[in-house]
């Protein structure tokens, strides 16, 4: 499954993203547009108040059923009408039909495959899994070899050691059983014992649920904290459009506060508050915020202080901070580092009585990069038991998560030491990796500030570039013709040209009039 | 202090009406005893490998060699891996875009859809499309899924079968619906009367609630029943008129212990019918990798199929499942694997068989042992166990034993189950957590402890239930029947 070296195909898509870029400009250069301000992004209050009507309008009883057809757009749930999910949307389905297109006529488009770059799916992409993990997690799929000589010789022995002592950690070595339904003690013990070598302060087992990704448990938090519309949640823009999906699925409110593009995306509490008041002036009661660190769509790994700062926020409002660090291994600029909410807030003097806190983690991002696996977890702190006990009973609906992700996130949690037979070749993996990373996050931002009417801020952290296209009038126009928001217009025609598959910035929420693109 | 985000007062209201007994008081106290030392016998949930059962070992060495590809460069590797599993793991590992860490198409990866059409086609002798085939992590995910597209408020209401699978109920309290039950008759051995769902379903309007789809759960959970073509044809029948949408849970189409009704598709008996049927009635019918003889509860795989379902329906379902990106890929694996099984002159076939055979043929034998052994205590009264898992039988409490119960603030049947732990290790799920009749008291218990250890575990439940009823009879008759 071995693909072509990620360098070398990016620089021949970026020589055609050029070409194609270049056709959708004008020969004249593109007017400024002035965009920031404390104006909202149209598409981020749009959605808001596209919810509220909606909602205020299924109040009134519902349309008379169609007999033969209970199930047709009209009469399914509204709330799964209004969410929306623009990383596999409709320039997913367009993309796939190219594709199809390709192998059936091969030579028919101007270029010879389809590119994936809506999405932090690295190892689709070529990325290599770490060794150690997938022997350990080979042999616990199939311990019967535990016993064989031959394994020996084919695995390390620090795998084989990892294995015995999960196996004997998991009730009849049945890795196939259902396990306890916040995931296997023995494994949670050894999270806890890693977030605890990360952040200096303890942990403890029993604040944690194993999930099927960090997706679901982002989902389960969603469906506790909103009971209607009239609760909001402040995520932030541009955000990771999971949040807005589950807020809209969840028939909640997404109260949008705005990162500021010209300061590396910052995040003032200043803004924070704006929101929070502005909302609760119009009646909603707000619940948690949502920060996302390191940042997605925008890389930024938030400062300290800003951290501090954030959490003064929390604490004083009464919200819960819903951290979502799935990055927290994703960091290229020597000068940041990765600061857990949990290990500022303790650092602070914080305990369990004055934040509620939800850290979330995942086995899909960081230098391991196993999306396919669907491992992760969520660190509760702060809550009352009475509240612990609804999440579990929400947990144990869907018995529990599945085991081999479990597994492979208490490895990311304690990955091999030095010393370990495995560390030496382990070490050089991650490290090719995440600078590879760090080294193409580098190449491709200066490749877009190098593009006619692009600007990109730095990637700081994270898997992703937003730049910010300046589309002329001439483009808007044809966009508003053609019935479809300038960016995703935009991003069409990059995908015809060139087979490249972006995200348009409006999927992620941006301030009016300057459009952006996920790569 | 100031009202904080999660406060209990706070919390959204559904999630509090939430009950899954499966995994709730009598499991919870069962923990405890357990980490005090108590040996424990768990019989809440249907996870055979939690109770010895071994997993198949042909699909565990394709996935092993899938988690670990370096393996198949090894020129040791078919020391210790047959040619076929060889040849499978390879085969999978083409399917997916980058190996088991890529995430795959969000309905699963195509080429294992496409296994399971051709399973289905073979199943039941009429086509399938693997684009109405969506792969989940596990069925219940999947379940949720559909109804959470279905339920608009609590005036859209949902047919469930009573006694039934907590799911459902936990499900439709999350999602703000209303359960409209409709009796099982357990005289008739656990039969439906299409009648009683024609009264369920205009009593329901006549309280303002639109029914919008129907559960059935066959073979049955924790009833066992299996239906039979004439019951689903009138069923299939049923939802045409009413205009509902038919949703099969048939994870336990493998787990059949008697010949009479051998398993029959709901998607079947419908493309059978012909016309207008099979062209109008909406059907999902739902799959799983963790049951029949396979037993992979931990894998988290499944499906649901979607028939006669609109396009832009079907958009909506695909678009909600994008937001969770994809389901676990080794899961997908394994349901590649359970519908596109071994052939004969495969090497490994025979020891497949043998492996499938034997536990299909122990569940037979242990579910005529368990209906048997209750069958054969005071006071208790067994359907048998025609499908599934479980075993669910009565337990008639005579009238001072719900005294007592009352006295200690717990639900008949719950104080009967703790007693029941208490004595013996036996942790089974108290009848109240699945539905019953008012004042019919039931248990739930699986038939999965292993066959060497049933005759000791029954003679334990009957010394605990006889003295039990000799304790609180007062020869004056059973609790009202």
């Amino acid at each position: 499954m071995r693909r072509s070296v990620i360098g070398g195909a990016k620089r021949s898509s970026l020589f055609l993203l050029n070409q194609a870029h270049r056709s959708l400009l004008s020969p004249s250069p593109p007017p400024l547009h002035h965009h920031l301000g404390s104006s909202p992004s149209s598409s981020a209050t749009a959605l808001l108040l596209l919810l509220r009507r909606l909602s205020s309008s299924s109040a009134s009883s519902p349309p008379p059923p169609n007999m033969s057809n209970p199930v047709t757009v009209q009469s399914i749930n509204p709330k799964v009408l209004q969410c929306e999910y623009a990383v596999r949307g409709e320039i997913v389905n367009l993309a796939q039909r190219l594709q199809e297109e390709l192998k059936a006529n091969p030579g028919s488009l101007p270029f010879d495959e389809i590119l994936y770059c809506n999405i932090g799916n690295p190892q689709s992409l070529g990325q290599l899994p770490i060794t150690f993990f997938r022997e350990v997690l080979a042999l616990c799929d199939h311990p019967t070899i535990l016993d064989k000589a031959e394994t020996q010789g084919l695995f390390s022995a620090d795998s084989i050691e990892r294995a015995w002592q999960i196996l004997d950690q998991i009730p009849g070595r049945a890795t196939g059983a259902y396990s306890h339904s916040q995931g296997i003690k023995g494994l949670r013990d050894t999270i806890a014992a890693g977030i605890e070598a990360r952040d200096g302060f303890p942990a403890n087992p029993n604040d944690i649920f194993l999930t099927d990704g960090a997706s679901p448990a982002v989902h389960m938090m969603m469906q506790l904290l909103i009971s209607s519309e009239k609760d909001g949640i402040l995520c932030p823009i541009p955000q990771y459009p999971l949040y807005s999906a589950s807020i809209a699925l969840h028939g909640g409110s997404l109260i949008p506060y705005y990162l500021d593009e010209e300061t590396g995306w910052g995040l003032e509490v200043s803004e924070l508050k704006k929101q929070l008041e502005e909302a609760r002036s119009k009646g909603i009661s707000v619940r948690a915020l949502v920060v996302i660190n390191p940042g997605n769509p925008t890389g930024q790994v938030l400062a300290e202080e800003n951290q501090r700062d954030i959490v003064e926020f929390c604490k004083k409002e009464g919200l819960v901070l819903l951290a979502d660090e799935v990055y927290q291994e994703n960091i290229y600029v020597p000068e940041k580092k990765f600061h857990s909410f949990k290990k500022v807030a303790r650092s602070m003097g914080y305990g369990d009585n004055d934040l509620c806190l939800v850290s979330f983690q995942s086995v899909s991002k960081g230098y391991h990069g196993e999306c396919g696996k669907r491992g992760g977890y969520m660190e509760i702190t702060g809550f009352s038991p009475e509240v612990r006990e609804q999440i579990y009973k929400v947990a144990s609906v869907n018995l529990c998560s599945n085991i081999s992700g479990q597994i492979l996130a208490s490895l990311v949690m304690s990955p091999p030491k030095v010393g370990d037979e495995s560390y030496e070749s382990y070490s050089a993996e991650k490290d090719g990796i995440l600078e590879s990373l760090a080294r193409r996050a580098k190449t491709l931002e200066d490749a877009f500030n190098s593009l006619e009417g692009i600007t990109c801020n730095k990637a700081e952290g994270a898997m992703y570039l937003f730049p910010r296209i300046r589309l002329p009038e001439k483009a808007i126009k044809a966009a508003e013709a053609a019935k479809t928001a300038p960016d995703l217009f935009y991003c069409r025609h990059l995908l015809n040209a060139t087979g490249v598959v972006v995200v348009p910035g409006s999927g992620f929420g941006q301030v009016r009039t300057c459009f952006k693109m996920l790569s | 202090m100031a009202p904080k985000g999660l406060d209990y007062e706070l919390l959204n209201e559904n999630v509090k009406k939430v009950q899954y007994a499966v995994r709730g008081e009598l499991y919870l106290r069962a923990s405890e005893l357990q980490k005090e030392g108590k040996k424990i016998i768990f019989t809440n949930v249907g996870n055979p490998h939690a109770l010895g059962q071994k997993p198949l070992t042909f699909p565990r060495q394709v996935v092993a060699l899938c988690q670990a590809p370096f393996l198949l460069d090894d020129p040791n590797v078919g020391l210790m891996f047959p040619a076929d599993a060889i040849a499978r793991a390879k085969h999978y590992l083409s399917l997916t875009s980058g190996g088991l860490g890529a995430y795959s198409d969000s309905r699963g990866i195509p080429g294992v859809r496409k296994e399971v059409a051709d399973f289905l086609l073979r199943r039941d002798g009429y086509p399938s499309d693997p684009e109405l085939i969506f792969l989940t992590d596990g069925a219940s995910k999947g379940v949720m899924q559909i109804l959470s597209t279905i339920i608009r408020g609590p005036s859209d209401g949902i047919l469930v079968p009573v006694p039934q699978y907590p799911l459902y109920s936990a499900a439709i309290s999350l999602f703000g619906g209303t359960l409209v039950p409709y009796y099982l008759e357990e005289t008739a051995n656990w039969g439906l009367d299409v009648n009683d769902l024609r009264n369920a379903v205009s009593q329901a309007k006549s309280k303002g609630i639109t029914v919008k789809a129907m559960v059935i759960i066959n073979p049955g959970n924790p009833t066992g029943q299996c239906l039979s073509e004439a019951n689903l044809s009138e069923i299939l029948r049923f939802c045409y008129q009413e205009g509902l949408v038919l949703l099969g849970d048939e994870v336990y189409q493998q787990n059949i212990y008697q010949d009479e009704r051998p398993f029959i598709s709901s998607k079947k008996v419908l493309m059978d019918m012909g016309p207008p049927y099979s062209k109008e009635v909406q059907l999902v019918s739902f799959h799983t990798v963790s049951k029949g003889y396979w037993g992979e509860c931990g894998q988290r795989g499944g499906y649901f199929e979607m028939t006669n379902i609109p396009s832009k329906t079907v958009d909506e379902i695909y678009k909600v499942a994008s937001i969770s990106l994809s389901p676990n890929v080794p899961a997908q694996i394994f349901m590649g694997l359970m519908v596109n099984p071994l052939k004969p002159g495969d090497i490994s076939y025979e020891q497949f068989i043998r492996e499938s055979k034997g536990v299909l043929e122990s569940l037979r034998r242990r579910a005529r042992i368990m209906t048997d052994g209750f069958n054969s205590c005071r006071n208790v009264v067994c359907n048998f166990t025609e499908g599934a898992m479980y075993s669910f039988p009565q337990i008639r409490l005579p009238p001072k034993a719900i005294e007592a119960a009352k006295s200690a603030g717990k639900v008949a049947d719950v104080f009967y189950c703790l007693k029941l732990l208490e004595a013996t290790g036996i942790s089974t799920v108290p009848g109240s957590g699945f539905g019953q009749k008012e004042g019919v008291f039931h248990l739930r218990t699986t038939i999965l402890p292993a066959e060497e250890d049933m005759p000791a575990i029954m003679e334990s439940f009957k010394k605990f239930n006889d003295e039990f009823m000799e304790q609180y009879e007062d020869h004056k008759g059973y609790s009202r029947m």
